[in-house]
C-alpha cells in the first residue's frame, strides 16, 4: 500500500517533470526557430562584405545603436520612476486623473509621433514657418533643435516607451509592504529618504524589467530612426541587406544585434545575483500618501503633465487637426473593416501570447533549473530583433513546410493569418511573458507550501490562490500585446494575406508619402483604439495594491 | 441516412463546381503603394471581369516572401517602382519571358528588358531643383556640375539608403566608371547643406525654406505640390524651378515603376492581360495625369505641369538593367565616401 503510494507519487513527479520541460523546450524551440533561421546564416560566408562595413559605416551604426539604447533607457527610467512615485506616494490636485493618463503615450505609435513632430518641427514646418513670417527672419537666422537627429530620436521613443516603466514601476511601489514603508518612517526617513533607500531598491526588479523593455524595443525600432534619418544598426541590416544584397551579413549583423540583448539580460540577471524579492510580511493597509501643498503640488502636477504632453497631446492635438481636414475622404465602409481586421489580430494574438507565457512562466516556476530558464529567456529574444527581420525567419519557414506538404494539402502558411500571428508571437512574447513572470513572483513559495500542506489539490491550488494574485498582471499581459500589435507595422505590411489591409498598414502608406494629413484618419484610430485597453490596463494597476481590493471577497470572510 | 449521404453528395458537388468556375482573378505583389495603383486595377476588374488580389510592401521584404515562397507562390504579376528590384527578381530567377507583341511594340527597348522578363509601365526623371531666387539656370547643367566648390554647403539630397539615388550612383557608375563616380559622390557629399534625412520632398522644401539652394528629386512629387489643395505646398513649389541635367550629352537619369509575370504564375494569362492593360492608352494617360509620371506609351500627353517643364526632354538610353547590376557597387561607394 505505502509502496504503491510511493510509486504513484513518483511516477506522477516523474511524468510532470517531463512535461513541463518538454513542453517548455517544444514552445521554445518552435518560437525560437525564426531566429535560428537568422542565426545560422552565421555559417554562411559573407567576408568581403564585413571587411567593407568594418572599414566604413559598422562603427557609426553600433555607436548610434549605443548612445539611443543608453539614452532612451535613462530618459526613459527617470521620468517613468519619478511620475510613478509621485502618483502612487504623493496626493496633489490632479494626481488620479494621471495615474491613468501618464499610461497614454504608450497609445500612440512611435513612428506616428515622429511623423507628426517632424510635421510641427521642420524648417517647413508650422512653428518655424511662422517663426520667419513673425520676426521677418530667413533660414540661418535663428538656432531650431532639429528633430530629425539622435537627440530627436531619443527624445521621442522616450515619450513613448517611458510608460513601460512606469506602469512596471508604480505596480512595485503600490505592491510594496506598508510595513517596509512605515518602518523607514518610524526610524525618522523622510519621502525622498525612504524613496532612495528602500522603495527605489526594492522596485528595482520592476525598474529592470521596465528596462529591459524599452532598451529592447529602442534597439529594435526601425521606422522612427529610418523616418529621422539617424543611422542605428536596425538601418544598417536592412542597407547591408538590400542594399548591397548580402542576406548572410544583414543576417549576422541581426545575431550580433541579438546577442548583444542577449548578454545585457544576463548581465541584469548577475547583477541581481538571483536575488529574489518576496515580502514576508502579510499585513496591508492603506499607506497615507504624502500631501503635497501649494506650489509642490504645483510643481508635481506641471511635471506628470510633461511627459503626458510631449508624448501624447500634442501629437494627438496634431492628428485631430488634420484628420478635420481630411476624415470625410478617408471614413468609409472600407476605414470599418480596418478597424475591425486591426482589432481581430490584436486581439487573438494577445490571448495566444497570454496563455503560452503562462505556460512558460509555471514551468520556469516548476523546474527552476538553468536549462528551463534559458529556455524561457530564448522565447522572449524576439522582442529586440525588428519586425521586419522576424518576419524573413518566418517566410523561410513557411516556404519551406509549404514546399514540403504541396503534395498532399494546398493549404499555405506562406501569406496567412497563422504565420502572420506567429510572427507577432515570436515579437512580443517578451512583454506577455514579463508581465505574466512578475504576477507569478508575487505568489510567494509559502503559499504554495501552506496550501499543499493543507492538502489541496495543485489545480485547486492554482485556481484559488494563483489565478486571483495573478489576475491583474495576466490583464496587464493581454492589453500590452493588444496595443503591441495594434502599431505593429513591418511584419504585417509584408506577411498580410491579399486584400487585407490594418490601421497600420494604411496609416504608413499614406505617410511615408508624407501625405500626412491623410494619414492622420487611420493614425488617429490606432490611437484611440488603444486608449482603451491603455485605461483598462491603469484601473487594473492601481486595483493591485495588496490589502485594498485586490484579494477576492471569499478569502476575506474565510 | 440515405437522404444525408445525398444532401451532402449534393452541397459537395455544388461546392466543388463552384470553386472551378471561381471568378478569374490575377494575384498581384506590389511594391507599388495601393494609393498609387488600386484605382487603375479597379478599372481593370471593371473592364474585364477579371479580379485582382493585392499585397502591398516594402519592396525588399516582399521579394524575400516570393522567394520563399518559390512553386508555391500566389502571386502571378510582381509591380516594382525601380529597375533594379526587377532586374534582381530576373536574376532570382522569380520571372518568365512574356512573349506579347502589345508589350514589345509599346514599351521602347531601353525601358524593358532583354529577354522580356519585366516591362516598364512608367517612367520618372531624378532631375536637379533650384530655388528661383538664389539660382540661375545656366548656373549648372550636368549632375557633375553638383561637385563644383560654389556649391558648398547649398545642397540637398536624401540619405543613399533610397534606392532612387542608388540606381542614380549605379548609371554614373555605369557612365564614368568606379572611381569617377567616387569622386562626384565625395565632391556632392562635400556640398551638403545638411546630413540627409527626409524623403524628396523634404529636399524640395529645404531648398524652398532656404536650407539650401538645390535639391535632388523625382518630377511628379513637384507636380503634385503643384496641384496640391495646401496653399504651403504650392507656394513652396511655386519656388522651384526644374533643371533637366546632362541634356548635352548622355541625357537624364530616369527610372521606371514595371512589373514582370513571376515564374511559378497560376494565372499567367490574366497576369499578361493586366499588363497589357497598364500599357493601354487609357492606364498610361492615368500615369501621366494622376501621378505625373511619364508614360511609356509615346502617343500620350503629359500632364500641363509636366510639359511646362519641358517634354520630351533627352533621357538617358543605359539599359535599365545595369542599374540592378551596378547596386551593390553604389551602395559601396555611398559607405566609402561618407554619404549618409
Amino acid at each position: 500500500m505505502n509502496l504503491a503510494a510511493a510509486h504513484n507519487w513518483a511516477h506522477r513527479r516523474f511524468f510532470r517533470w517531463n512535461s513541463w520541460i518538454t513542453g517548455s523546450a517544444l514552445l521554445a524551440f518552435i518560437i525560437s526557430l525564426p531566429l535560428l533561421t537568422i542565426i545560422s546564416f552565421l555559417f554562411a560566408p559573407a567576408g568581403e562584405v564585413w571587411q567593407h562595413l568594418a572599414d566604413t559605416v559598422l562603427k557609426d551604426y553600433v555607436r548610434n545603436s549605443i548612445v539611443l539604447m543608453l539614452g532612451v533607457g535613462a530618459i526613459s527610467v527617470f521620468l517613468g520612476v519619478t511620475t510613478a512615485w509621485l502618483t502612487s506616494m504623493c496626493d496633489f490636485n490632479g494626481r488620479k486623473t494621471l495615474e491613468w493618463a501618464l499610461l497614454l503615450p504608450l497609445a500612440a505609435p512611435a513612428y506616428i509621433v515622429a511623423f507628426t513632430y517632424a510635421g510641427l518641427l521642420d524648417p517647413a514646418g508650422i512653428i518655424q514657418t511662422s517663426l520667419r513670417e513673425l520676426f521677418g527672419w530667413e533660414y540661418g537666422d535663428y538656432w531650431f533643435p532639429e528633430i530629425r537627429s539622435i537627440p530627436g530620436a531619443i527624445l521621442i521613443l522616450s515619450l513613448v516607451l517611458y510608460p513601460y516603466v512606469y506602469m512596471l514601476a508604480r505596480a512595485a511601489f503600490l505592491s510594496q509592504s506598508v510595513c517596509v514603508l512605515e518602518v523607514s518612517r518610524s526610524l525618522g526617513c523622510g519621502p525622498w529618504r525612504t524613496f532612495i533607500t528602500i522603495a527605489l531598491p526594492l522596485a528595482r526588479p520592476a525598474i529592470a524589467a521596465g528596462l529591459t523593455l524599452v532598451s529592447m524595443e529602442a534597439l529594435a525600432d526601425y521606422g522612427t530612426v529610418q523616418f529621422l534619418g539617424v543611422s542605428t544598426f536596425t538601418t544598417g541590416i536592412f542597407r547591408t541587406w538590400f542594399g548591397l544584397g548580402d542576406t548572410a551579413a544583414a543576417a549576422q549583423l541581426a545575431t550580433l544585434l541579438m546577442g548583444f540583448i542577449f548578454a545585457l539580460v544576463l548581465l541584469e540577471r548577475v547583477s541581481r545575483r538571483g536575488a529574489r524579492y518576496y515580502h514576508t510580511s502579510n499585513k496591508y493597509s492603506r499607506l497615507p500618501r504624502y500631501v503635497l501643498k501649494n506650489s509642490r503640488q504645483w510643481l508635481a502636477l506641471i511635471y506628470c503633465m510633461l511627459p503626458l504632453t510631449l508624448g501624447f497631446l500634442i501629437p494627438l492635438g496634431q492628428l485631430l487637426l488634420w484628420a478635420v481636414e481630411t476624415y470625410d475622404k478617408m471614413l468609409n465602409t472600407q476605414f470599418i473593416f480596418l478597424v475591425w481586421n486591426s482589432l481581430w489580430l490584436a486581439g487573438a494574438t494577445a490571448l495566444i501570447a497570454v496563455a503560452v507565457a503562462v505556460f512558460l512562466s509555471y514551468a520556469q516556476r516548476q523546474q527552476p533549473t538553468f536549462s528551463v530558464r534559458m529556455l524561457v529567456k530564448l522565447t522572449g529574444m524576439g522582442y529586440a530583433v525588428p519586425g521586419a527581420v522576424i518576419a524573413v525567419g518566418v517566410m523561410i519557414i513557411a516556404g519551406w513546410l509549404d514546399n514540403r506538404i504541396t503534395s498532399w494539402s494546398t493549404l499555405m502558411l506562406s501569406g496567412s493569418f497563422t504565420a502572420l500571428i506567429f510572427t507577432y508571437l515570436v515579437r512580443f512574447l517578451s512583454i506577455s511573458l514579463q508581465n505574466v513572470d512578475a504576477g507569478l513572483s508575487k505568489v510567494k513559495p509559502s503559499m504554495d507550501d501552506a496550501a499543499k500542506a493543507l492538502g489541496h489539490p495543485t489545480l485547486q491550488v492554482i485556481k484559488n490562490i494563483h489565478l486571483p494574485i495573478m489576475r491583474g498582471t495576466i490583464l496587464t499581459a493581454l492589453l500590452l500585446v493588444f496595443v503591441d500589435v495594434l502599431k505593429e507595422l513591418p511584419a504585417t505590411l509584408v506577411m498580410r494575406p491579399f486584400n487585407f489591409n490594418t490601421l497600420a498598414v494604411r496609416t504608413y502608406e499614406l505617410a511615408s508619402d508624407e501625405r500626412l494629413a491623410d494619414a492622420s484618419t487611420a493614425g488617429l484610430a490606432i490611437v484611440l483604439t488603444g486608449i482603451i485597453p491603455v485605461i483598462l490596463l491603469s484601473r487594473s494597476i492601481s486595483r493591485s495594491r495588496p490589502g485594498q481590493t485586490a484579494v477576492p471577497k471569499k478569502y476575506v470572510t474565510a | 441516412m440515405k437522404k444525408i449521404n445525398r444532401y451532402i453528395g449534393v452541397s459537395l458537388c455544388i461546392f466543388l463546381c463552384a470553386c472551378t468556375s471561381a471568378p478569374p482573378e490575377v494575384n498581384v505583389y506590389s511594391y507599388r503603394k495601393e494609393s498609387l495603383i488600386k484605382p487603375l486595377l479597379d478599372q481593370f476588374t471593371q473592364d474585364t471581369g477579371i479580379q485582382v488580389n493585392l499585397v502591398t510592401g516594402k519592396a525588399d521584404v516582399l521579394f524575400q516572401r516570393l522567394k520563399s515562397e518559390g512553386e508555391n507562390t500566389p502571386a502571378d504579376l510582381l509591380l516594382t517602382v525601380d529597375a533594379g528590384r526587377l532586374y534582381r527578381a530576373k536574376q532570382a530567377e522569380l520571372l518568365q519571358a512574356i512573349d506579347s507583341t502589345v508589350l514589345t511594340e509599346t514599351v521602347p527597348v531601353n525601358l524593358r528588358d532583354p529577354d522580356n522578363q519585366w516591362f516598364g509601365l512608367s517612367y520618372r526623371a531624378r532631375v536637379i531643383m533650384y530655388n528661383k531666387s538664389k539660382v540661375k539656370p545656366e548656373e549648372l547643367a550636368d549632375y557633375e556640375d553638383l561637385t563644383d566648390e560654389k556649391w558648398r554647403g547649398r545642397l540637398c539630397v536624401r540619405s543613399s539608403g533610397n534606392i532612387y539615388n542608388q540606381s542614380l550612383l549605379a548609371s554614373i557608375i555605369a557612365h564614368l566608371g568606379e572611381s569617377g563616380a567616387a569622386a562626384w559622390s565625395e565632391g556632392v557629399v562635400k556640398n551638403f547643406a545638411r546630413p540627409p534625412k527626409g524623403n524628396d520632398r523634404s529636399q524640395m522644401s529645404g531648398a524652398a525654406v532656404g536650407e539650401c539652394d538645390i535639391a535632388i528629386a523625382n518630377t511628379y512629387y513637384l507636380a503634385n505640390w503643384l496641384q496640391s489643395d495646401k496653399p504651403q505646398e504650392t507656394e513652396m513649389a511655386a519656388q522651384l524651378g526644374v533643371l533637366f541635367p546632362n541634356q548635352n550629352n548622355r541625357g537624364t537619369h530616369i527610372n521606371i515603376s514595371g512589373a514582370g509575370v513571376t515564374r511559378h504564375a497560376k494565372n499567367p494569362a490574366n497576369a499578361i492581360k493586366l499588363l497589357e492593360y497598364l500599357v493601354s492608352d487609357k492606364a498610361q494617360e492615368w500615369y501621366a495625369n494622376t501621378n505625373n509620371e511619364y508614360p511609356v506609351k509615346e502617343s500620350i500627353n503629359v500632364s500641363p505641369t509636366i510639359k511646362s517643364w519641358g517634354y520630351p526632354f533627352k533621357a538617358d538610353t543605359l539599359n535599365l538593367n545595369e542599374l540592378g547590376t551596378l547596386n551593390a557597387t553604389a551602395v559601396k561607394i555611398f559607405d566609402l565616401t561618407g554619404w549618409k
